[in-house]
């Protein structure tokens, strides 16, 4: 086989899937936009992705925080600089930890399960079922979804912000030897409102991106329960690669100097 | 036909290819108004495809499918709502939305076309299943955990609440034992007189066929090969609709390896 061939069809097979995926968001996103609407569609998905995935989020940013003030108190505690475990606890909980975490549990635990049962969906014909019912597929399954996780993930993440900063406050307290007003303090010293923003920002991005691979990935399933199953592995990965891509590029936006 | 003037449903020249496998290859097919006409074929023969391009599901490649004289090829979103909003569908499956409780299910094409609001659909769902047998207590139950027979009959309930003027099923008995495939039959022709509507199945089900069907067409390698009244059948004078009637082993008929 022609080496020069096979990668020019790689290339136009890789230009195919980002194509499809691009026609695909655009197509949710107008769904979303325009009526009918389905609040109880969307509440479900609501209470799905917020509330069912508080747990999970609460013991990832809780263990973070915990494991970051040990960690940076032994670093920094070489060069003297216990003091700025507090701070740097904050900032890493905020900007970084608490939304990559939790969109990636989220990824795990939502994505996986809105790629099978979309999937299973699919391949027994229910999708196809919803449109002999006067049902737009898209907007009653997907637009959904994709709201639910871009409107879910900010608040999640904010509560991941305080029990990740909670969890870095009970190491220091009981473990360190901070005393608690001076760690509140050097916490609220450090702390910036842009810091929080951030986070926030990052937390709605990974929401929209984790619902719509779940989303896009279930909705094209084929193939009977290995491809069910295929999708719900495509929507993690795809959604863990995406939420680390598009990490970068908003701490870029918001922090480069 | 019964009925004078042009059929409800007209198909003509239509083509869907997957890829390379060329699943319908120019297929027509008349069913006129209140008639009920059953397509039968082998397995892979194109049979659900063919009705998937009527509602829309599928778009076929070329031809033209025109539903009361309204080339319904190419509708899209609103335009093709209102066309199926006249039309039930019967899956294989059921194709249940197992999220949902039966009656929501049965409920589901009522609220969707703004017919009726979800609180009055209820009590119409309920209405619809004791049409199809079952009580009232149903409704409530969620389809896991309702039985293979009584998964069709609230498959059927969803199909005709909307009382449509055409109804599509697919191997409507297939996974069934025969009592309960034959209460399904009776269910399926009741149910379609009772509406007066126009119903095309698509089976491989022969005791199916006899009990359900005004007219028989048989689909082989994407093309209708014969078409005629029920009465006709088992003095066509077809080789294929002979096999395939016969179950024969042997024959003009071989089976695809691949779907």
């Amino acid at each position: 086989m022609n080496p020069l061939a096979a990668i020019g069809r790689a290339f136009l097979a890789l230009l195919e899937a980002i194509g499809r995926l691009v026609l695909f968001s655009l197509a949710a996103v107008t769904h979303i936009v325009r009526p009918p609407f389905y609040p109880r569609v969307l509440l479900r998905q609501m209470v799905d992705i917020g509330y069912y995935s508080l747990p999970v989020v609460a013991l990832t940013t809780l263990f973070s925080g915990m494991v970051l003030a040990l960690q940076s108190h032994t670093g920094f505690a070489r060069f003297s600089a216990e003091g700025a475990v507090a701070g740097v606890v904050a900032l890493s909980i905020t900007r970084e930890l608490a939304p990559v975490l939790a969109g990636l549990m989220v990824a795990g635990r939502v994505g996986a399960s809105m790629a099978a049962e979309l999937g299973t969906m699919r391949v027994t014909e229910q999708i196809d079922a919803l449109s002999t019912l006067s049902t737009h597929p898209m907007k009653y399954l997907v637009a959904p979804r994709i709201l639910a996780g871009f409107a879910m993930l900010p608040p999640l993440v904010l509560i991941g912000d305080v029990i990740g900063i909670f969890g870095g406050y009970i190491v220091g307290i009981y473990k360190l030897d901070f005393s608690p007003g001076a760690y509140i303090d050097q916490t609220w010293r450090f702390i910036e409102v842009r810091d929080v923003v951030s986070g926030l920002v990052k937390a709605a991005a990974f929401g929209f991106l984790v619902s719509l691979m779940g989303c896009y990935h279930g909705y094209r399933s084929a193939g009977g329960a290995q491809g069910v199953g295929r999708a719900a592995t495509s929507a993690v990965v795809s959604s863990a690669i995406l939420i680390l891509v598009f990490n970068y590029v908003i701490t870029e936006l918001f922090f480069a100097k | 036909m019964s009925g004078s003037g042009e059929p409800k449903i007209r198909i003509r020249g239509l083509h869907k290819a997957f890829g390379d496998k060329r699943v319908l290859r120019g297929v027509d097919l008349d069913v006129g108004a209140g008639e009920s006409v059953v397509v039968i074929g082998g397995s892979g023969t194109g049979k659900s495809v063919a009705v998937k391009c009527a509602l829309g599901i599928v778009e076929p490649d070329r031809g033209s499918i025109l539903i009361d004289g309204v080339e319904s090829v190419a509708l899209r979103g609103v335009a093709r709502e209102a066309v199926n909003a006249r039309m039930g569908m019967l899956f294989q499956g059921g194709a249940l939305f197992d999220s949902l409780p039966v009656w929501e299910n049965v409920a589901f094409g009522l609220v969707a076309a703004g017919q009726h609001t979800r609180r009055e659909a209820k009590p119409v769902a309920l209405e619809t299943l004791a049409q199809v047998g079952l009580g009232p207590e149903v409704g409530d139950l969620m389809p896991a955990e309702l039985s293979g027979g009584m998964q069709k009959r609230v498959a059927l309930a969803r199909a005709i609440a909307a009382r449509p003027d055409i109804v599509f099923f697919d191997e409507p008995t297939t996974g069934l034992d025969p009592i309960m495939a034959d209460v399904i039959n009776d269910l399926i022709v009741e149910c379609v007189r009772e509406l007066g509507a126009t119903a095309l199945s698509i089976t491989h089900d022969m005791a199916s066929v006899r009990k359900i069907a005004d007219r028989i067409a048989m689909l082989h390698e994407g093309r209708i090969v014969w078409s005629g009244p029920v009465s006709e059948i088992d003095e066509s004078g077809n080789d294929f609709v002979d096999q395939f009637i016969h179950g024969r082993a042997s024959g003009p008929i071989r089976m695809a390896v691949r779907r």
